[in-house]
């Protein structure tokens, strides 16, 4: 316990790799734009990311608006309707979440907070950027290549996706989204890499893995999590591009497309499934894992109090991504695999709930005889506690082979992973940006604007995605462009639809409220000083803000305690910086 | 402060919401309402769980805001606490899990003696095909697909030639008989989807999949596609009429047989002639 929390007694160790000398931008081009520095990447990471995530929002409102009014608006229709739940499916989970959160907060944060320079590889850093950039700009070109882009669903699964059924499937469409996906990995490997080993060997001195920031250690378990899952999808991807260039048949059985037998023969379709979802699955964490560590840290830091169980928060996040690895099936439990599968994968499934409830528990009891800022930050971080754990449990319920049996490819799905791994996480996203906003740009973001972002976006997301479970329980399917006459739907349901995409307007429409609140802070936002929260962690701790190339001016900081020494009592402060050394007698003798 | 408010009204709003809104499932017509009864389960611990973390956030936050003069205890571990936490989940979640379980054991059991139907989907329509007198359906390939055999019979396999072929029709099945339904495409994934029957299965080009049921009362009943299957996929409707014997057995009795239907293609004869004319009117 003591080594955690702060290391007294010890003789701090030498440090393992010297204090290098980072590249010196020459103009302004190597300085702003191919810029080798972390934090500038990860800026252009995250504008981008939010760039492209406007289109899926805005794609989004035109699916519901569909949904919600299908003969008032003709607005779109089947292809068009398809095509933009692909897009917006896959932009969401990859181009958006996974960007921004390894690659945006990734960036900005693993230097500053393990108390180091920079990445260990700052060209490939760089590369990893641009790369990605190519890969949105490649998704983005299939809005305009001929036939328009993929209408597969984000899942892609063939045969459909290369058939003339599916929009874009003998066109440009799949051709285009697989090509985009291989670039995404790519340039996501460079960066992963770098975000791996710098937190292995690029920590500050005292800084040992047992005093990380949860955020580190999300965003890190996360990152080897998606170097590992990542390949499944490369694979599946090129397979899948052979099949529909060069007439291999991986993942194409013999095929009889609206009376004409197709020159394919032999694969099989639930070999993708497998190779997607031993990828899909694990992304769902990845996602999900930075967003866990960034919230332990949101809401110790308002609460003013330690995180609860932090050693458990560390082994509940290890063992959550080592488990997410066997229980990918889970989504297949309808697939027509063996079904002899559905125990195993049904057990695995719901013994990942343990570890998941944990780290509910330990947030909650965080709070417990906390002192409660309700900070932005910290209401974004309470309203995630009440989405995430909605959508956790109704996991159980599809977890649970055999209730998946009636509600798997209904709106009760979709109400589901839109809870879980939609808004929750963005949710964190909106508070980690409240948070680390002032580091960023050295000002606060404006109170009133962000509480009413805050109040909309919490309530107004709940209120689409609740009621749409009891849609997919009546048993409306996932990806009907449009129910029609359905006997066993109740008229009730049309007035429901309605009522969710009204919600999912105003939600979208506050969103500009942020963009505006980001834009306008600039220049106009409160200065906020190095450390407005008065936040124990590194970051917060740089002699300037925004922090310069190098970010700790002449001396790297040295760490003596663990980042959560908030109201030590007996401390001057309710808040004691990692790299102090001083009064921690008084919270050595505390803790023994 | 108005945040505890709205979490509070949050918690029992979305209980008032499940219990006073008109939404939820339809009546059954199959043996499963075991999964309906663990639904039930599943939705009771859930319940209990989702409105138990969220007011007890609520007390926190109204207790233990930020008043001057506050400040928080210094707590970082609770071993004892923590392991009753996870205990206690590992039970709920076991409580969950077991009847799970058990009732996939007999999802995936199919009873001795259950009548075998296939279905086999195409974009976008379904066709059904019963064995005929012999009781078992012949073979099939998907490369023997052509247009007077659209679903790829094996015309060598004897026991084909006597199959009951439903194309593009409905289908019927007699009341309190457990059926195995076997599943098969011949071109994209679609999947077999009945919601008052609980269960759905993915058909698959290139193999074959299944599963059983029971119906439990008759009537007529709205087949859907519930696996992306292209554009018409929202359009790809069929139906399952639930008859008592009696009546299965007079509307069985209409159907044409593969060589009946092959026969009548070649249309040697005035009689078959007749047969493929009513086929075709019958087909949409
Ligand atoms: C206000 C916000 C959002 C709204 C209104 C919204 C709405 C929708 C709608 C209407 C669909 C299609 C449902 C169907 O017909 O099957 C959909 C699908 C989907 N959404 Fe969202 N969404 C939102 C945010 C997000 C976010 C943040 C994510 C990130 C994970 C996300 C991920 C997905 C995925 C993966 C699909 C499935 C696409 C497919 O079926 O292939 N959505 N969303
Ligand atoms: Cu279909
Ligand atoms: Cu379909």
């Amino acid at each position: 316990m003591v080594d955690v929390r702060s290391g007294l007694g010890e003789a701090l160790p030498p440090p393992e790799v010297e204090d290098v000398e980072l590249y010196h931008p020459h103009s302004w081009w190597t300085r702003y734009v191919f810029s080798q520095d972390a934090k500038i990447i990860a800026i252009q990471y995250a504008t981008t990311a939010i760039a492209i995530g406007m289109v899926a929002l805005v794609l989004s409102w035109l699916m519901r608006l569909q949904l919600g009014f299908p003969d008032t608006f003709q607005l779109v229709d089947a292809e068009a309707y398809y095509q933009f739940i692909t897009m917006h499916g896959m932009i969401m989970v990859i181009y958006l979440l996974t960007a921004l959160f390894l690659g945006g907060f990734g960036n900005y944060l693993i230097p500053l907070m393990v108390g180091a320079r920079d990445m260990v590889f700052p060209y490939a850093n760089m590369l990893s950027y641009w790369i990605y950039l190519l890969a949105v700009l490649v998704l983005v070109a299939s809005f305009f290549a001929p036939g328009g882009p993929t209408g597969a669903g984000w899942t892609l699964y063939p045969p459909q996706a290369l058939l003339s059924g599916t929009p874009g499937g003998k066109d440009w469409g799949i051709i285009l989204m697989l090509s985009s996906l291989i670039i995404f990995i790519i340039g996501f490997t460079m960066g992963g890499l770098n975000y791996v080993v710098t937190v292995l060997q690029g920590r500050a001195r005292g800084m040992t893995l047992m005093r990380m920031p949860l955020t580190v250690w999300g965003i890190f378990t996360a990152t080897v999590m998606a170097l590992l899952a990542f390949p499944a999808l490369f694979v599946a991807c090129v397979m899948m591009l052979f099949d529909r260039l060069l007439g291999t048949s991986f993942f194409m059985p013999a095929i009889v497309e609206m009376g004409e037998q197709l020159p394919y023969g032999g694969g099989s379709p639930i070999l993708f499934q497998h190779l997607f979802w031993f990828f899909g699955h694990p992304e769902v964490y990845i996602v999900a894992l930075p967003a866990f560590g960034i919230v332990s840290d949101l809401i110790s830091t308002h609460a003013r109090k330690n995180i609860f169980g932090y050693r458990m928060m560390v082994w509940a996040i290890v063992i959550i991504g080592g488990l997410s690895f066997v229980v990918w099936a889970h989504h297949m439990y309808v697939s027509g695999m063996n079904p002899y599968f559905g125990f195993f994968f049904a057990t695995t499934t719901l013994i990942i709930a343990v570890p998941t409830a944990i780290k509910v528990y330990n947030w909650v009891l965080t709070l417990w005889r906390g002192n409660i800022h309700l900070t932005l930050p910290m209401l974004f971080a309470l309203a995630f506690i009440v989405t995430f754990v909605n959508g956790g449990l109704t996991g159980l319920f599809l977890g649970n082979v055999v209730v998946d049996v009636p509600l798997s490819d209904t709106m009760f799905v979709v109400a589901h992973f839109h809870m879980v791994m939609g808004v929750a996480p963005i949710l964190v996203i909106f508070g980690a940006i409240y948070h680390w906003y002032p580091k960023i740009t050295g000002r606060m973001l404006d109170e009133t604007l962000g509480q009413i972002h805050f109040w909309i976006t919490f309530i107004g997301a709940y209120g689409i995605f609740f009621p749409m479970h009891y849609l997919g329980l009546i048993g409306v399917p996932r990806r009907y462009y449009e129910l029609g006459e359905t006997a066993f739907v109740p008229d009730s349901v049309h007035t429901l639809n309605a009522f969710i995409s009204i919600m999912a307007l105003i939600v979208g429409a506050a969103q500009i409220v942020l963009l505006f609140n980001l834009v306008w802070s600039l220049r106009h936002g409160r200065e906020a000083g190095g450390n407005p929260w008065r936040a124990t962690t590194l970051e917060w701790q740089t002699p300037e803000t925004p922090p310069p190339h190098g970010n700790w001016g002449k001396e790297l900081p040295v760490v003596y305690r663990w980042a959560y020494d908030y109201s030590v009592p007996g401390a001057p402060e309710d808040f004691i910086p990692q790299n102090q050394p001083a009064p921690s007698r008084v919270s050595h003798e505390a803790a023994s | 402060m108005a945040v505890v408010v709205i979490l509070v009204l949050l918690a029992l709003g979305s209980v008032l919401f499940h219990v006073l809104s008109p939404w939820w499932w339809t009546p059954i017509a199959s043996n499963w309402n075991y999964i309906d009864n663990t639904i039930i389960i599943t939705f009771w611990i859930t319940g209990i769980a989702f409105v138990a973390v969220v007011l007890f956030m609520a007390y926190c936050v109204f207790r233990f805001r930020h008043r001057p003069g506050n400040t928080a205890d210094y707590e970082p571990e609770n071993r004892r606490l923590e392991s009753w936490l996870a205990t206690g989940t590992t039970l709920g979640v076991a409580a969950m899990l077991a009847p799970g379980l058990f009732v996939w054991h007999q999802f995936i059991t199919v009873p001795e003696g259950a009548a075998e139907v296939e279905v086999v989907g195409q974009q976008w329509l379904w066709n059904f095909r019963l064995p005929g007198a012999d009781g078992k359906l012949g073979t099939t390939d998907a490369r023997d697909v052509t247009p007077d055999n659209p679903l790829g019979l094996n015309r060598n396999d004897a026991a084909s030639l006597d199959d009951v072929i439903v194309e593009a029709g409905e289908l019927h099945l007699p009341v309190g008989k457990p059926v195995k339904v076997l599943l098969r495409s011949v071109d994209v994934l679609h999947d077999f989807y009945v919601p008052e029957f609980r269960a759905k299965m993915d058909m698959v080009p290139g193999m074959i999949t299944y599963f059983w049921f029971t119906p439990t009362r008759t009537g007529t009943f709205e087949v859907l596609c519930a696996e992306l299957c292209g554009v018409g996929h929202p359009q790809m409707r069929g139906t399952v009429v639930v008859d008592t014997e009696d009546d299965y057995r007079a509307w069985l009795a209409e159907q044409q047989t593969f060589s009946q239907l092959t026969a009548s293609s070649d249309g040697d004869s005035t009689a078959t002639a007749v047969a493929a004319a009513t086929a075709q009117s019958e087909a949409p």
